[in-house]
C-alpha cells in the first residue's frame, strides 16, 4: 500500500513505558474535495490502525477523514517481554499493510 | 451580486457538522454516559495557520491498572464535514493514556476529547481553535 515509518526503541527495561511513533504515507482523501474536472475526488481513507505486542492487541485506532494526510500516530505501551511489535493499517477497501519491529526487553 | 455569490458558494459546499451532529456522534460513541469536565488534557495550538495538519495530543490522568484504566479516547469536532476525528481503544497495557496525531480542521471551532474509563465514567476537555487557512474542502473550481 504505502511506505510506513515506525520508531520503536530497540531495547527497554522490563515494565518501562515506551513511546511508539508511526507514520504511513497515504493521501487520506476525504471525499469532500472537488477535482479540477468538477467531479468529487473519491474518498480514500485508512480506517483502522492496530498495534499488537507478541500477538496481543495493545492499541487500536479508528481513523476518519479528519486525520491529516500521511497519518501520524504516537502512543505508549509497557515493555513486557522481548518479541515483536506489529502494526497494521487497513484502508476502506480492505487492503492491509503490516509492518513489524523487534524489541529486546532486559 | 456579491451576496448571491456568497450564497451559491455556501450552497455548493458539503454539509458541515454542527454542534448537534457532534452531540449525536458523541452519543453513538459513548452511549448515554454523563460526560464530566476534567482528567483529560487536549493539547492543540490555539491559533492554527494551516488546517490541513494540526498536531493534536490527548493525555488522560489515570493509573492505567487492570482495575482502573482508560478504555477509549475519542476526538470530535463541530465544523468539519464529519463530526468524528479519531477513536482509539487502549487498556492497562498502554502504561500511559496518551497519544498524538495530526488532524484536519475546516474552520475555527471547538474540538472536544472524551475519555471512557474502565468504571464507565466519561471525562472531557474542549479547546477553541482559530484556523486561518482551512483544510481544503471544495477548492479548485469554486
Amino acid at each position: 500500500m504505502a511506505r510506513a515509518l515506525i520508531h520503536v526503541p530497540p531495547s527497554a527495561k522490563r515494565g518501562e513505558v515506551i513511546e511508539i511513533k508511526t507514520l504511513i504515507s497515504h493521501v487520506m482523501e476525504t471525499g469532500y474535495r472537488i477535482g479540477v474536472t468538477g467531479q468529487p475526488i473519491p474518498r480514500d481513507i485508512i480506517e483502522d490502525f492496530v498495534c499488537t505486542y507478541n500477538g496481543e492487541e495493545v492499541f487500536r485506532a479508528k481513523l476518519y477523514p479528519a486525520i491529516a494526510a500521511n497519518p501520524f500516530i504516537s502512543f505508549f505501551t509497557i515493555a513486557t517481554e522481548s518479541g515483536t511489535i506489529a502494526f497494521s493499517w487497513t484502508d476502506q477497501h480492505g487492503a492491509t499493510q503490516v509492518q513489524t519491529a523487534a524489541i529486546t526487553v532486559e | 451580486m456579491a451576496g448571491g455569490g456568497v450564497f451559491l458558494r455556501i450552497a455548493t459546499r458539503p454539509a458541515l457538522a454542527t454542534p448537534e451532529t457532534m452531540q449525536e456522534a458523541v452519543r453513538t460513541a459513548i452511549g448515554e454516559a454523563t460526560v464530566k469536565k476534567g482528567r483529560v488534557k487536549l493539547d492543540l495550538p490555539p491559533i492554527v495557520e494551516n488546517g490541513n495538519s494540526v498536531p493534536c495530543t490527548v493525555a488522560v490522568e489515570s493509573p492505567m491498572t487492570a482495575t482502573d484504566h482508560v478504555k477509549a479516547i475519542h476526538i470530535f469536532n463541530e465544523k468539519n464535514p464529519q463530526p468524528n476525528v479519531i477513536s482509539i481503544k487502549l487498556g492497562p497495557r498502554a502504561g500511559r493514556a496518551a497519544f498524538t496525531t495530526r488532524i484536519r480542521l475546516a474552520d475555527s471551532q471547538t474540538v472536544t476529547a472524551i475519555a471512557e474509563m474502565s468504571d464507565g465514567s466519561c471525562w472531557s476537555d474542549d479547546v477553541d481553535v482559530i484556523v486561518t487557512l482551512a483544510a481544503c474542502l471544495e477548492e479548485s473550481l469554486h
